[in-house]
Formats: structure tokens, sequence, C-alpha cells
């Protein structure tokens, strides 16, 4: 939220601190009518704040509250753009990366139709190999042919200010622009800046044009044509006549940046230069690279070098002449520096227009340079790669030579191409009078918006200004958060993080023997840690590499047990206050009695509405903390014999050591090129050698109460606890506390013994486990067969038993009852230790199917929390068996995900279509029956499959010594003869909104695809929008006033089809259920739906009731299970299964457990009692739609409907 | 027939007042009471501890999933402003319903810390209730506090609420207390305008197919007036403040017996729950027929004719009466035999 200035601040009345999404967000806003919106990181706050400005009633400059329109992609947001602007709104959208991809069809149109619009960019990484959430020029420099305008932001004051002349300038030059900002560094980065007053704003934009625009406007009042068709006769004329509004363009931006320095004070240029008049040697650059090659020029120049720097702020059109007057005529060598890259062109796309500006330069003499300059292009900073004043001082120092290298890479090392610069990145340090600080923090902890809240509490009372950024892992529980806060006098302009600190913060002990915390520490600096020890304690456990790092750098050494002070005030693990508070207490950069007022002002802002209770716990946590604080006397000598553990096991494989292990080290950095695989493969299975250690409490098994059911096994998100069966004779070398019992039921051959056995390094302590558990102490009903206990006594011993665990054999497949839930769970899952958020809904689907069918699937993942826990580095948790099978996986787009996985399949058919029929002529080499027996197999079970494996083995076997031709063919085909299982796993934005046309073309395909929907109700992996299965009554981003319509009903619409099996399961409600579609899916010889209810974060409850709710949301009627198969149908069954019983609680007995609905009630108490009615009428409606279902495809029914009609037919 | 009688100092044309239940969440359901024959109305009750624990979860699940993924920095819209978290919604029924009907309307509030009492109270005064009834619920299942501290809660509690309100306040309990008739008269002594006699807890149960206990509360049955109704006679004549009897009350009998020990009022939920509105309809023609076939012109007259100073046999109300019952009970087995 755009901050009011309180009064209290010294600098500017005009001074806010925010990051650059807000910024652009409020501008906007603020000049817009429309806004087409679609979550897309690193753009999402963008449209959320938009969002949240019209949903509090903020208004345009024109008094009106913008209207913001949420899309189902990227593509729509661009098409609504494109007919709002034609019918006259001032209109604008907030993407990136991808999104801006799906939007390139629309921006031509746009632009081919001189239509004023802006869209704001946070640019990102296209995905190529990889998928890259991070920022760079890749998605940007795509849209260079559309003849959108393209004006460059390099810091969040810019993204502010850049963003207001773009407005201004389209409506002025009729060009729409793409107003484009780093990704993160510049997106996600928070600085305090000067706002842009609405005065100001005012003032920017001309009326005069705003009436032009609308004057343009399709209207049926005086109707024209737009979009016509031409042919070769016109085509190129009508393309051409645009040209002059190009021409004229760069000088309205100009004129434009002109006007906004007469009411801001604040110059800017197309093209901007700095440095000393009679520079030699020039980079050129455009982004937050900018910022740092700026701050490196000054340091250079200041020990008496001659570089300067350009600034590239206007891209497109592209201004020839002002760039060349730009350049001093003494520079002899130029670097331009490209954040993006082109695989195979001739050179960077800046790089291509400066020589060509150059070259054009000697025809048209614009100016002359005493030495025709030599340029050179590099590549820097792609996925947000660090850009630091050392590699900017390679690259000037590169320009010093005779012949510099050409094509060169800066920040990595190139051991394969040899492009890149070495560099040395030591020797570089802070200007004088900057502090910068790192805290290391767990996501849960609240560090981040601690540190956030400080920096708006340093930059609204003091002088300074203040930059943060925050770095997080990829995973979404227990995550790191490494946030970089820099204050200073001058403005910040390192776009950079931080290496040399002068204050270093840890919140989590357990960090100092995974991470090394200490090596960015300055000398001399500070050190404040979180430690659960009394300060006479701490030193000693301390492991050997801190305690030295400590002695060798002199730091100064502060130690707070903040978790007894934040338990002590009823804050839980919420260290946040207590961190903040030790934090000014010691860091000087405010006295330490005002700092404490100015914190407890802040809390006051924060929950002064709610409540005195959390007020005066978060007041006295602040007084205490002071209190707990202690400064260490450290000893001269390191004397710990405890270590840092290593970052995976020693026994790990060689890969994992050498790539996986560096990358979770932190020093992923330093991998040179060769260490990657070139077409972006990965080994699956690496999610067992990243030890997380994240769960404070663990399950513990009470054997004697345990009934052997599974269902802790099948609920569990991170396949952390498992159960194998085995015999006696296997326990002889077992560990002490090793825990088993007797298998029970007549199924098992005597002395079967079961153990279920948690990983406890991997488990997240989410307790589904426990919650689920049926089995119950007799004696004292609040013992399970699972309890929660604290991990710390247990983690040795139970290391060690699941190590032994790990090592018992597997049981045989074949032996087992598969299709239920016990027998399933004997079975390995091949989906395991995910990055999940705690207590996942999704993800016991997925490692069901795995269980089920891994060893021979491959699967489709549209884009979304199933690809980012699935699939993304450092380890992933596809694994295999022990012969190796197991799930392979990939993952294209967000929107293609259905036919992605329908292209597998049609391979798979093509491919064993192949092999049968090159086995089928494969004569005499091969044995008629093995043949026979091949190509007529029954795989329709798991023995069928175990047979085929093996016949297929021994025919690999006879091709491999044939030699012939022939044989490599099929030996190629071979392993194709094998039942294939083709998933195509997605969550509720991919199959509701941005995927459904490609969704509903595979249901129509007829193709066996096995389609799982993992529906949390929003968009969870960007942070919980609106979705079309949002449902109604709900609180979503975008719906922040809750869901006006109800949810889409994929289930029904899929069933109408007719073609397709469809069910809608819920663990929770009816794991039975659960397992019979999932077995029934996957054996329907066509496309198959699952809609899986996931229980998510972004409903606002304790995950571990998710099972609960999934009951409670059944029970209400709200989520009706069932199994529609078509294949019933011929055999005079009801194929439409209702699977759940009629209601028996009412809607708001399920919904108001969760914060998504109870919101409401708390921000709009009236409308939120309306939507529950609404709801609950949906909820009604639909149950009594369901039961007619039922009774619509009974088969006496439909006899019955012939014999009325009978007369009818004939 | 005259029914008027006065509760709290507020004149009322009839004892027939709808207790604090779900019923007076709804306007209409309320405006239907009133022209069915209710003389006042109590609001369901506030409870202050749902509203804290709302709030603190709110904060809690609003803000503790933020900022731990670069995709994600939070999971919901934060409004800028808040209407009910401080149980504005209640306050704007209160305005409602004192602008929907023409009887007093009575708030309810359950609260637990002193402030909490003290705002909501006054914000309840303030929206326009015409009394306000402290439903006072605690289950003393602490064995560290003793009988008098707990009572000491009671009285204190009672004593701020007043100060800081110029409406009357009436205090809901429960009988659980090893000297009622003391208690009760510190409660007036406190500044109680009123006592409701009696609150009924939810009491759990157990769901014997899971193991599991069960919060739940029945409707009453008309069995369960008969602890109210020895209390009030007991107690009449020695309080000054009124008495508005509660639990148990289903019919005109019912009614006219707790008028009988002394009751300025009862209050029924269950049998409006049961039957709906008409049901007060149907017991003041009831009682009205009873009354003028006894020959009673008010019901004033009425009122306490057979509380404990004005029976016969006043210990019949006290431990005599339990062991007559007994006996009786004997004699009866004895000479179905």
């Amino acid at each position: 939220m755009i901050k009011q200035n309180n009064g209290m601040n010294k600098m500017s009345d005009e001074m806010v601190t925010l990051d650059a999404n807000e910024a652009t967000a409020y501008i906007a806003h603020k000049v817009s009518e429309v806004i087409a919106i679609y979550p897309i990181t690193p753009a999402s706050t963008m449209g959320e704040w938009a969002d949240e400005f019209s949903m509090a009633g903020k208004k345009n400059i024109w008094g009106m509250v913008p209207e913001v329109i949420e899309l189902q992609s990227e593509g729509g947001a661009a098409g609504t753009m494109h007919g709002a602007l034609q019918t006259g709104a001032l209109t604008s959208t907030f993407t990136a990366s991808q999104g801006l991809l799906l939007m390139m069809p629309n921006l031509f149109k746009i632009a081919g139709e001189l239509t004023p619009s802006v869209v704001h960019v946070a640019a990102r990484t296209i995905a190529a190999h990889a998928l890259s959430i991070f920022g760079d020029h890749s998605d940007v420099m795509a849209m260079r042919m559309t003849g959108m305008a393209m004006l460059c932001s390099n810091s969040v004051q810019e993204a502010m200010d850049m963003a207001l002349i773009a407005h201004s300038a389209t409506l002025e030059s009729r060009i729409p622009f793409i107003h484009f900002f780093d990704g993160f560094r510049t997106s996600h980065e928070v600085q305090k800046i000067n706002q842009v007053s609405p005065e100001v704003i005012r003032k920017m934009i001309n009326d005069e044009r705003v009436i032009e625009h609308r004057n343009r406007a399709l209207s049926s009042d005086k109707p024209v044509i737009r979009g016509t068709a031409q042919n070769p006769d016109v085509y190129f004329q009508a393309r051409e006549s645009c040209n002059n509004f190009y021409q004229a363009c760069p000088d309205i931006v100009q004129k434009t940046m002109v006007q906004f320095a007469e009411l801001t004070g604040r110059h800017y240029k197309l093209f901007e230069y700095h440095g000393p008049e009679d520079a030699e040697r020039l980079i050129i650059i455009l982004g937050s690279g900018a910022e740092t090659v700026h701050e490196t020029v000054d340091k250079m120049n200041d020990n008496g070098e001659k570089v300067g720097v350009l600034k590239v702020r206007l891209f497109r059109p592209f201004d020839m002449r002002s760039l060349i007057e730009a350049i001093p005529e003494t520079v002899h060598s130029i670097s331009v520096l490209d954040r993006t890259k082109e695989p195979g062109s001739s050179g960077e796309p800046l790089y291509n227009d400066i020589l060509a500006a150059l070259h054009e330069n000697r025809s048209e003499s614009w100016k002359f340079f005493y030495q025709s300059p030599r340029v050179i292009n590099g590549r820097y900073g792609l996925s947000s790669k660090e850009f630091t004043p050392p590699m900017v001082k390679r690259i000037y120092d590169e320009l010093k030579e005779i012949k510099p290298k050409n094509h060169f890479t800066i920040g990595i090392r190139d051991d394969v191409s040899k492009l890149s610069l070495d560099y040395d990145n030591t020797g570089w340090n802070a200007e004088k009078g900057v502090f910068e600080g790192l805290f290391y923090g767990l996501g849960a902890d609240g560090t981040v918006s601690a540190n956030k809240n400080s920096i708006k509490i340093i930059g609204d009372n003091t002088d300074n200004f203040a930059q943060g950024y925050f770095v997080y892992d990829s995973k979404k529980s227990g995550a790191t958060t490494i946030s970089h806060l820099r204050f200073g006098p001058k403005p910040i302009r390192s776009a950079y993080l931080i290496d040399k600190a002068n204050f270093i913060a840890c919140h989590q002990f357990k960090f100092l023997n995974q991470l090394d915390v200490l090596k960015n520490a300055r000398h001399g600096a500070t050190f404040l840690l979180n430690a659960p020890y009394h300060e006479n304690e701490v030193w000693e456990h301390l492991p050997h590499e801190v305690q030295q790092q400590i002695i060798d750098k002199e730091l100064r050494f502060f130690s707070i047990d903040a978790f007894k002070v934040a338990r002590k005030n009823g804050m839980g693990t919420r260290i946040n206050t207590v961190m903040q508070t030790c934090f000014f207490a010691i860091s000087e950069i405010l006295p330490k009695k005002e700092a404490i007022l100015l914190i407890k002002d802040a809390i006051k802002k924060a929950y002064g509405s709610k409540g005195e209770k959390i007020l005066q716990s978060n007041y006295a946590a602040v007084d205490n903390s002071i209190e707990n604080l202690f400064e260490i006397k450290v000893p001269k000598i390191a004397e710990s014999q405890l270590t840092m553990r290593p970052p995976v096991p020693l026994e790990a494989p060689d890969f994992v050591q050498k790539v996986i292990a560096e990358i979770i080290a932190g020093n992923g950095d330093d991998l040179p090129v060769s260490a990657f695989e070139a077409d972006g493969t990965f080994p699956t299975g690496t999610t067992c050698w990243e030890k997380r250690n994240i769960a404070l409490d663990i399950p513990v098994l009470e054997p004697d109460i345990c009934i052997q059911c599974g269902k802790c096994m099948m609920v569990c998100p991170h396949a952390s606890i498992r159960m194998k069966a085995f015999t006696g004779e296997e326990l002889e070398y077992a560990p002490e506390t090793f825990k088993y019992m007797d298998a029970k039921g007549r199924e098992w051959p005597e002395n079967t013994k079961i153990s279920i056995q948690v990983a406890p390094e991997d488990c997240t302590g989410c307790e589904l486990c426990v919650e689920v558990c049926p089995a119950k102490d007799r004696k004292q009903v609040n013992r399970k067969a699972l309890n929660m206990a604290p991990i710390e006594p247990l983690l040795e011993q139970e290391k060690k038993n699941w190590e032994y665990f790990l090592k018992l054999p597997e049981y045989d497949r074949s032996a087992l009852k598969t299709n239920t839930i016990k027998g399933s769970q004997f079975l390995q899952p091949l989906f395991e230790f995910s990055g999940a958020c705690s207590g996942c809904g999704e993800t016991p689907y997925i490692k069901l199917i795995t269980q089920l069918f891994g060893d021979r699937m491959v699967i489709a993942n549209a884009t979304g929390c199933s690809s980012i826990y699935g699939g993304n580095l450092p380890t992933t948790p596809y694994t295999t068996n022990k012969d190796g099978y197991g799930p392979a996986w990939s993952n294209s787009l967000f929107e293609d995900n259905a036919e992605f996985g329908l292209g597998f399949r049609v391979t798979i058919d093509k491919q064993q279509q192949q092999a049968r029929e090159l086995l089928l002529q494969m004569n005499g080499s091969i044995d008629a029956g093995l043949k026979n027996e091949i190509l007529n197999a029954d795989q329709s079970s798991e023995p069928g499959i175990y047979e085929q494996r093996e016949r297929v083995a021994q025919l690999k076997a006879i091709l491999a010594n044939a030699g012939t031709h022939e044989a490599r063919m099929l030996s190629s085909l071979v392993d194709y003869l094998v039942r294939k299982s083709v998933w195509i796993f997605g969550g509720d934005g991919w199959a509701y909104d941005i995927g459904y046309g490609g969704l509903d073309h595979v249901l129509a395909s007829g193709r066996d695809v096995n389609i799982l929907v993992m529906d949390t109700e929003v968009y969870s992996n960007t942070g919980g929008q609106c979705s079309k299965a949002t449902p109604l009554g709900a609180v979503a981003k975008f719906a922040a006033a809750g869901k006006r319509v109800s949810k889409k009903d994929l289930g029904l619409m899929s069933v109408q089809g007719g073609h397709a099996y469809v069910a809608r399961i819920a663990m929770g409600a009816n794991d039975m259920q659960t397992m019979k579609a999932i077995t029934e899916a996957e054996r329907y010889p066509g496309p198959s739906i699952i809609i899986a209810y996931s229980h998510c974060i972004a409903h606002g409850y304790d995950m571990k009731h998710g099972l609960k709710q999934q009951k409670l949301a059944v029970d209400s009627g709200y989520w009706p299970l069932f199994r529609y198969d078509p294949l019933k149908i011929e055999a005079g069954i009801n194929p439409f299964q209702l699977d759940s019983k009629a209601p028996n609680i009412a809607f708001k007995d399920y919904a108001y457990n969760e914060m998504r609905y109870m919101m409401l009630s708390k921000s709009n108490p009236k409308v939120a009692k309306e939507l529950m009615l609404q709801a609950q009428e949906k909820v009604n409606e639909r149950w009594r739609i369901y039961e007619h279902m039922q009774s619509v495809y009974e088969p006496d029914k439909k006899e019955e409907w012939l014999s009325n009609n009978a007369d009818v037919d004939n | 027939m005259n029914l008027k009688t006065s509760y709290l100092g507020i004149p009322l044309k009839n004892p027939l007042v709808p207790s604090a239940s779900p019923l007076s969440n709804d306007k209409d359901m309320v405006k239907r009471l009133e022209d069915a024959g209710a003389s006042a109305i109590v609001m369901y009750s506030l409870f202050e501890e749902q509203i804290i624990h709302e709030n603190n979860a709110l904060d809690h699940f609003i803000n503790n999933p933020g900022n731990i993924n670069a995709e994600a920095l939070s999971y919901f819209p934060e409004p800028e402003v808040y209407h009910n978290l401080h149980a504005e919604e209640y306050l704007d029924q209160i305005r409602d319903l004192k602008e929907t009907v023409d009887i007093p309307v009575i708030a309810s509030l359950n609260g637990s810390s002193k402030g909490g009492w003290i705002s909501y109270a006054k914000n309840m005064q303030e929206a326009g209730a015409d009394a306000i009834e402290l439903n006072i619920y605690s289950i003393a299942g602490n064995p560290a506090i003793t009988a008098l501290e707990v009572e000491d809660i009671y009285v204190e509690d009672i004593q701020t609420v007043k100060k800081s309100l110029h409406i009357p306040v009436s205090v809901k309990v429960s009988p659980y207390f090893s000297s009622f008739g003391n208690m009760a008269v510190r409660l007036e002594q406190a500044g109680a305008d009123g006592l409701v006699l009696f609150n009924r807890f939810y009491q759990p149960d157990i769901d014997l197919e899971k193991m599991e206990v069960l919060p739940s509360l029945d409707l009453s049955s008309s069995f369960e007036k008969r602890l109210p109704l020895r209390w009030i006679a007991m107690l009449r004549p020695h309080l000054k403040c009124s008495i508005a009897a509660t639990t148990g009350i289903h019919s005109a009998e019912d009614v006219i017996k707790m008028t009988l020990v002394g009751a300025d009022i009862t209050m029924m939920a269950s049998v409006l729950l049961y039957q709906g509105p008409a049901v007060l309809q149907k017991i003041l023609h009831e009682m009205t027929l009873w009354m003028e076939e006894k020959e009673y012109e008010s019901l004033e007259e009425m009122k306490g004719a057979m509380n404990s100073a004005s029976v016969s046999d006043p210990s019949s109300f006290e431990r005599a009466n339990y062991i007559k019952i007994l006996q009786s009970y004997r004699l009866n087995f004895m000479g179905k035999l």
C-alpha cells in the first residue's frame, strides 16, 4: 500500500518505501480506465495492487475507480485489452515472460492500429532448456518486432517515473508502450523513493489526447471498420503508413521526459550518458545492471580511469542519432551488454542496434569520433545471475586490450565454449557510510516481514536511503530466506547481493551447520545469533568453522534465545519482533530508545486494529528482547569439535556430489558450464540426498495399537512415513530401537513382520498422519498408534532405523492386493520428499499414483505448484525403484499441458505399433512362442505387466545378439511393448482457465491419457489468485470482495462429453473411492479425468486439519464424490455413480473453518452473509442435479423411457 | 386480562421474552415473534472470546504464510479496513432490530476480559440496546481457584460493567455455586438489575463410534424448569432486583408456575425453535384462560403468590422436598406390588 507521509520524514514530504511492482501499479491505476490482469511471477503483484486499489475505492486522475478484470490467460488479457482500447478506454496490463509471449499476437495488432496503451513488464527469463522465474530480458527482446515502443526502467524510482512517462508518451505518440524493468531485481527490490504526486500525474496526461483516443473508438454512432483483411496489392503500402508515428515517437518521449523533469526535478534522457566528457571506454546497457555500472564507473574514475556508461532507456523506436550523439567523441572502445541470449545470432539485440547506428553514423556523419570505436558484445545476468562491480571493472579492463574478446559472457565460468571472462570478485568495497546487513531466516519465522518493516522504519524516520532485496530458496516448506538490507546517505545503485556485510543475523541456529553464514561477514562486523542456549553455553555449541571465522574476522558476537522470548509472550515460533528489536538494539542505525519507540509504533499500526492482546504481547516481546540479548565474549582459540554437515551424505552419487551438493550449499554460481547437460536433462531421484531436517516434531509409532491400515502412509504428502512387510529373518541386524509388528491378516505368510518407519530428516512435521490415524488406545483414547513427539531426542536413533528400513527388500508387487488402501501402501512411492508445503493436499494423490503405476508412467506437468515441487532444482522428487524404473517427467508450459501429454500418448501408441509390426516381420530369429506371447499379452494387471517385462527382457537379449539393422531398430522401440501409463498433472488454474481449451480437446480425442486436476480452487503457486475453480463466497486475490459466481463444474462438463472417464475425489473424505477412481481411470482405455480436492495453504487454516476439511466439504454436499465410467454403458450398468451421501451439514459449517471465507465476514459481513446464502443455494441446486444425474443414467429408467417413447421411434 | 409486568425497570406488555438464541439473528423472525406476542427480545450472545480468537486466527493465517516464497509473497488480499473485527455486525443488528420492532431489545454479551466487557457493553449501549444481559459463563474446573475467588470474579465483572453504562444490566448465571442464595444477593449488591436463572451449558457428549468427545447442546425439555422454579421460589423474598426464569419453559403452565414463584418474566427458546413464534399466542391465550378461571385480574397479582414466603410450607422448596419425593416413589412402588 502507498503509505501516506506521517509527518516525521526529514528528507521530503513525498518519500515512500516500496518495490517497483507497487510503484508501477500506483501509476497505472491512476491513469487507466480498464486494467486487464492475469497472474505470472514476478509481475503478479502489480495486478494484485491494481485490484486492491480498485477494491479500496481508489480513483484515477479523472475521479473514477478503474475497472480491473482478471482473464483466463495472458492471451485473454491482451485480447480484452485490445477490445477495451478499440472501444476507447485507456487500458493497461501487467505481465512477464511466457505471459508476454501469449500477448504477442495482440501486441502486433494493438501497435498496428496505433492504439495508445502500456504493458508493464517485470522482465523474466523465457523457459528454454528449463523454466526460470527470475529476471532477464529474453521476454521483452522477443517483442522487438511487434511495433511496441519499449521503455526501460533501471531502478524502483525509475519504475514509477518511466511508468508515467510511458503512459503520457503513448497518448502523445499513439505508439503503444512496453514499459519494463528487471524481474525480481527491480520488481521486488524495496527502495525508498520519491512518490510522484497525483498533481504531477494529472499534469503529465493531456486530456486532449484522451479525447482523441475516445474519438477513434469503435462506435455504432459513427461506425468504421478496423481489422480488415488486405491483399498483396495494398497490405505493404498500408503497413508503411505508420512510419511517421514511429519517427516522431523518440522526440515525443524526450519532450515528455523534459516535462517530467520540470515537474519533479528528476531528469531523464532517451540515452543517458554518465561519466567524464573525455571517456575512452564505454559500456552500453539497459536495465538494473546500468546502475551497477554507474556505481562502478564513479569509483573507477575516482581512481583516475576514463570510463563511461550509456544507459539505454528508450529501446524502441531506436533513435540511432540520439544514441550516437550521447557518446563522447573520445570513446574508442565500447562493450554492449545484453541480458538475453539469442542463440545462433550475429550478436545479441542491443549490440546489433549499436553496430547499425555506428555504421549509419559513418554515412550520415551525425558525430565525429577521434577514433572509430571498436565494439564488443557481452552477455550477463541471465535469470537474475549476479552482475557486480568487479565484473563491470573486468569488462572495462577487457576494453583496454588490443584485441578484446567479443561475444563474451561474464558472471559464469564457461569451460566449454570458453567465452567467459574470468574476474576477481574480491577487493571491491561498498561506499563509505553504507550499512550492509544480511539476515538468514526461515520463511515461517517472519524474518522477511520484519526486515521489510525495518526498511520502512529507517526509510521513514531517517535521512538514509534504504534498499531491501530478499532471496528465497525454491522450497515451499521450511524455505530459507536471506534478506539483503542496505542503508546509506546517497541513493543506492547497487543492484546486486551483499557479499561483505557489516551486520549478519542468523535467525535459526541450525543454519550454522548447513550454510556458511559468516562467509560474507566483513572484518569487524557484528554477528547476531538466535541460539537456544544460555549465554555462557552458546560458544561451545558453535561449529568449529563458525568459531574460527568469528575469531579471524574479529566479529562482535551477540546472542539471544528468541524462541524462548517469543514463546513466553505467546507468539509461538514467530520471532520477527524479537529479532527486529535486537537488530535495532545493536546496529546503532537509530538511537536505541528511538528505535524501540518506532518498532512499537509499527506494531501498533500492524496489529492495533486486531485487538489489545496481540498488541500487548508484541510490546512485551520488544521489552523482553533487550533483557535477553547478550554480547558473547569471544575466546582467542576455536576449540569446537563440532563441524558443519556436508550438504549431501558422502555416499551420494557422483553427479549429486559434484553438482547438486554445490547448489544445495549455495555455491551454484561457481559451477562451470560443463557441469550441465546441454539439453537440460537431469537425473531423477535426488531429493533423498538433501536432508532438510525441518520438522520440530515427528510421528512416533505405537506398534501395540497400530492396526496396519496404511492410512498414514497414504496421506503423507512427503512420503516420509513408509510401511514394509518382510520375514522375521530380516530382523537379525535390526537396530535395537527398530519397531516392527506381526503382520495382521490372513493374506500374509507365517512369520511376516511389518514395520512403519518415519524418515526423520525428511518429515516436515505436518501431522496429517496422526490426524488420519484411526487406531486409539482403548485404555487412553488420546494415545493413537501414531503420536507426535519432539524430534531432538529421537533423531539419531530414527536416522539409523530409517537407513535400516530402506535396506529391507520391497515386497513382491504381484503378491499384494494393490487395489486396497492397505495393499497399495506396501508399494514403494516413486515420488518422495518434495519441497511442497508442509501438509500439502496435492502430493498425496501424486504419490499414490506413482505407487500404483510409477514404474511405467510418463508425466506431463502443467506449470504451477506441482511443477515447482516436482521439478525445481536443486533436488527433484520423482525417483526410481530398485530396477531403475520410475516416472519420466516433463513440464512444457502452463497453457498446453493437456496437449503436451497427448503428444506423449500419440508417440507411445505409434512406437508400440511400429514395434509390433517390426516384431511380426522378424521371422526366424525369434521364437514364435515368445513372439506370440508378447503380441497377445494381457497387461491389465500387475502380474501381467511383470510377465511382459520379463518377455521383453528376453527379446532384448535376443535382439542384442542378432546384430542386424532390423534388430537394432526393434531394439530401440522394444520397451513400448510394455504398457505405458500417460499422466497429465496440473492445478485448477491450468485445467479450468488457461489450459481448458486444450483439456477439452484432449478429453474429446479418445486417446488413453489420465488427467489429474489437483484442485486447490486458486492459483496457489503465484499466491492464491482467483480461478474459475474458486468457490462462490471465498476471498481470493483478484476476488478481494468475495467471488460472486460459483465454481465451474468441470466434472459435469467432462461427463457431458460422454467419452471420458470422470471422477471427483477427496482423499480425506473417502480414501477407498479415491483409490477406485485412480485405478479405474488408469485402466480406462480412453481419456480419464480425475478432479481431486486439494486443501491448500491458500485456504487459510492449519494444514493438519486438511483431511477433516475435505470430509466436511463432502458432508456439506459442496464436493459431491462421483465416478462416471462410459464402459459401464455397454454393460448395461449405470455409468454415473454418486459416491457421497446427501448433505448432512450446512455449507457454512464447512466454509467458516477457513480464512478464505471467514475473512469476508470480517471485512464485509453483509456481503459475506448474502454470499453464504447464495453458496448454500448453489450447493443445494448442484446436489439436486447430481441426484438427478444418477437417475438419468439408470439402465431401467432408460428402458422405461424407450418403452414410453416407442411410438415416437415408430 | 392485564398481563403487564416490569423487567429491569422496563415496563413490558406480558412476561413472554424469547431468550438468547439463533432466532434473534433473523430480523424477520424477530418481527414475527413480536407480532406473536413477545414483549421483549434477548439477542443471541456475542462471545468476546470467539471474536478475539477469530481476530487472532485472521492475523495468523493472513500474515504467517507471507514472504516465504519468491512467487507468492502472500496468499490473501488484505483489505485496507476490516468492518467486523470488533463485532460491528452485532451492533448493526441491534440498530436494525431497534428500527424493525417496537419491543425492547436486550443485547447479550459473553465476555472474558475486563477491558472487553466494558468496550463491547458500551458499544451495545450506543447502538441502542435497551438493556444488556451479561452471560457469565465459566466452568470452575481449576482446583487451585477457591469458591470465593470465583464469586469475586463475577462480582467485579458486574461492578465494572455497571459503572460504565446507564442502561440496566441483567446477569445470566448457572446454579453451580456452593451457596447460590448468598451469591444471588452478592450479584444484586454488585449492581445487577436482574438475574436470569439459569444458564444452560453446552454439555459434551461422547461419540462411541469415533471415541471422541462431542460438544453438543440439546434443546430443553419442560422437566428442566424445576431447577429455576425452586430457586426463584426460594430467592424471591430475598431479592429486590428483577428475576427472569429461563430453561425448560415450554407452555402456559410453565409460565404460570414461574410467575407464581416470583419470576418477573419468563424466557424461552427451545419451544420457539420447536414450534415457531405462534406458540407465544397460544401460551398467552391459555394463560389468560387459566387466570380467568382462577379469578386473577393481573399478572402482578399472581406474581410470587407461591414463593417460599407465600406458601404454607416454605421448606417444601428445600431439602425436605427431596426426601418426600423419594418416599412417595417407594410408596408407589410398594403399592403396585
